[in-house]
């Protein structure tokens, strides 16, 4: 099963509106995937939590839908 | 003993548990081959745990942390991140200083 980079994209902004998604498709298969993510909503949370809501913003599809997304999340304008 | 009381236990009896899929010696996954070659390298003394020996563990290590993902690092019982965290950890040199911030000992290496 593979999964639209646009459809995790919609996903990630329906959940955190601030955010700056960038989504590289690493190997073209739909399947695996990298993104970065910028919010100002992930300013006083650990890396963990900043993760966890990305995941949490996937529903579900992440470990399932979605084998492989690399995930790197940051502050705006450094931390 | 419940899932969760085994993973407690595991937290418990070593500073350093990585949940992974395979083994140190034989990771079956690029992601936890990963994390222990970052561990090798610092020179981590840990207790990884193959998560594909049990499904009841695979999907309550998950349920444990509310991480999606395998593998998953625990420093002292405290969740720590997964392959991503680490691997951005370790190339910050955040990683080093968490474990001795913690308290774990880091094994001598040879310098290069």
């Amino acid at each position: 099963m593979a999964m639209d980079a646009r459809d995790i994209e919609r996903l990630i902004k329906a959940a955190i509106p601030d955010a700056h998604v960038e989504i590289r498709d690493l190997a073209g298969d739909g399947d695996h995937y990298a993104a970065t993510v910028v919010a100002e909503s992930f300013r006083g949370k650990s890396r963990v939590q900043q993760h966890q809501m990305v995941y949490a913003a996937l529903k579900g599809s992440m470990g399932g839908a979605l084998h492989a997304l690399a995930l790197q999340t940051t502050i705006p304008d450094g931390r | 003993m419940s899932i969760n009381q085994f993973i407690d236990q595991q937290l418990k009896s070593s500073d350093v548990v990585l949940f992974m899929k395979g083994t140190p010696q034989f990771p079956q996954c690029g992601f936890s081959g990963q994390v222990v070659q970052i561990l090798d390298y610092l020179g981590v003394p840990y207790k990884g745990i193959n998560i594909l020996d049990s499904d009841e563990l695979r999907q309550g290590i998950k349920a444990y942390s509310n991480w999606p993902t395998i593998p998953q690092l625990y420093v002292k019982g405290e969740f720590v991140g997964g392959c991503d965290i680490i691997r951005e950890m370790f190339q910050s040199g955040e990683l080093k200083g968490v474990l001795k911030e913690k308290g774990v000992e880091l094994r001598e290496r040879a310098q290069a």
